[in-house]
């Protein structure tokens, strides 16, 4: 009986320690959902300005032409960039990445194309590793705080890659999955693809945009911007999944907590019904002792 | 008076942004002045430049270095992005001096790490 009451103590004691940590991460997630979301804040100025510029040049000069823009039918390979986390104890998050970037990579095979997956973070690339299977790229160390060199690497291999072609390891088109920061509460896991870019002419509110002049060319320009265009989109995926990361982060500790505490619940009564066991023995055993005596000394 | 309506930002934040009555931004071919009322141009900025911007309320002369990005003009619209870029009063001179000599010393044929240390010392307010 005493047996049992020491194990429960030590049960309570562990759940108790375990619930402190995962409140703690809880927080410390929380906080960073804020600092996420500020860089992700603080990086829509340049990706809304390299947008309007984009779509002003596209728009006003007929007849500009640039490799990026262009589909390639030749390239049977698929690039597919998936970005996940360097750590984990996040739920679901990575696995969610890896199962669309899978059903991606199914969809691709069956349309004839052969992807070649590109990995961001330690989780996704050691779920590659694992399984034998061949990776064209892997990038990690960034996944809690993507800055924009990173993104930079990123979107010149990538971009290299596309201007290849298929004899050289070259990939025909681009494609990204990246985990959506919608909310607090909801992240969603998105496919997109990058390459070849589509510039949509004009834009939406009919707004007549000025004749530019270029300084020096609109090929110069053009040359810049499309790269850059690129590398700002994928500092955007970096920063939304980093900022999804963290939100995963905060409800699995969430919820670990609640289940530590649900369980220091039960692990409670079970010990408060057995000491009051062990009470209630000791004392009948008393009372057993104290007849047996009386009856002993009446004799 | 008509002002411009600059913005000055690298990806990760907005650097600086404001009204102001002169823009001067170096391109490959030299430099430009922009002031309120200029044609709409869009150009790529020298990688490894000094923007400098005038403000509107009379305030003193702001110098900025930038590295690889453009600039767009757009009825008094300015905006400038620049993939590395720094106001001159958040550089750290000692270290762009390091900078420097680390670039000469290196000695390669791409010029652009010197050119960016040099627009960060020049940017600062310093000559070299």
């Amino acid at each position: 009986m005493a047996a049992q009451l020491r194990q429960l103590r030590q049960q309570i004691k562990t759940v108790k320690s375990t619930a402190k940590i995962t409140r703690a991460q809880e927080m410390i997630a929380t906080s960073r959902i804020v600092k996420a979301q500020q860089a992700v804040a603080a990086s829509k100025p340049y990706a809304d300005r390299i947008t309007q510029a984009l779509t002003a040049l596209v728009s006003h000069r007929v007849g500009i032409d640039h490799p990026l823009l262009h589909e390639q039918p030749t390239d049977n390979r698929s690039a597919v960039l998936i970005i996940t986390s360097d750590r984990g104890f996040c739920g679901a998050y990575n696995a969610n990445v890896i199962r669309e970037a899978e059903s991606l990579i199914t969809a691709l095979r069956e349309q004839g194309r052969e992807p070649v997956p590109y990995v961001v973070g330690n989780k996704g690339i050691t779920w590659y590793r694992f399984r034998g299977r061949e990776v064209a790229e892997t990038w990690h160390g960034f996944s809690d705080r993507p800055d924009f060199a990173n993104a930079e690497r990123i979107g010149r291999r990538l971009t290299e890659d596309f201007l290849k072609t298929d004899a050289e390891g070259g990939v025909g088109e681009i494609h990204v999955v990246y985990t959506e920061f919608v909310s607090m509460l909801t992240q969603k896991v998105q496919v997109r693809r990058l390459m070849p870019l589509e510039v949509t002419e004009g834009d939406g509110d009919g707004q007549v945009l000025p004749t530019y002049e270029f300084e020096p060319s609109a090929q110069a320009a053009l040359d810049l911007l499309l790269p850059n265009y690129v590398e700002s989109r994928i500092f955007h995926m970096l920063l939304q999944s980093a900022a999804s990361f963290q939100a995963s982060v905060r409800r699995a500790m969430k919820s670990a907590t609640d289940n530590a505490n649900d369980l220091l619940g039960v692990y409670t009564r079970q010990m408060n019904q057995a000491r009051q066991a062990a009470i209630t023995q000791e004392i009948s055993e008393i009372v057993g002792g104290a007849d047996a005596l009386a009856e002993s000394g009446g004799e | 008076m008509a002002t411009l309506k600059v913005g000055l930002v690298s990806p990760e934040r907005e650097i600086w942004s404001g009204e102001a009555k002169t823009v001067v931004a170096q391109t490959i071919e030299g430099s430009l002045g922009i002031l309120p009322g200029h044609a709409p141009v869009l150009g790529v900025l020298l990688d490894g430049s000094v923007v400098t911007i005038e403000p509107a309320d009379g305030g003193e002369r702001v110098s900025a270095m930038v590295g690889s990005g453009f600039f767009s003009v757009a009825g008094d619209e300015v905006a400038i992005l620049a993939e590395q870029a720094e106001m001159g009063e958040e550089i750290d001179v000692q270290h762009a001096r390091q900078a420097l000599e680390d670039a000469m010393a290196a000695g390669d044929d791409d010029a652009t790490p010197e050119r960016r240390a040099r627009a960060r010392l020049r940017a600062a307010g310093i000559e070299v």
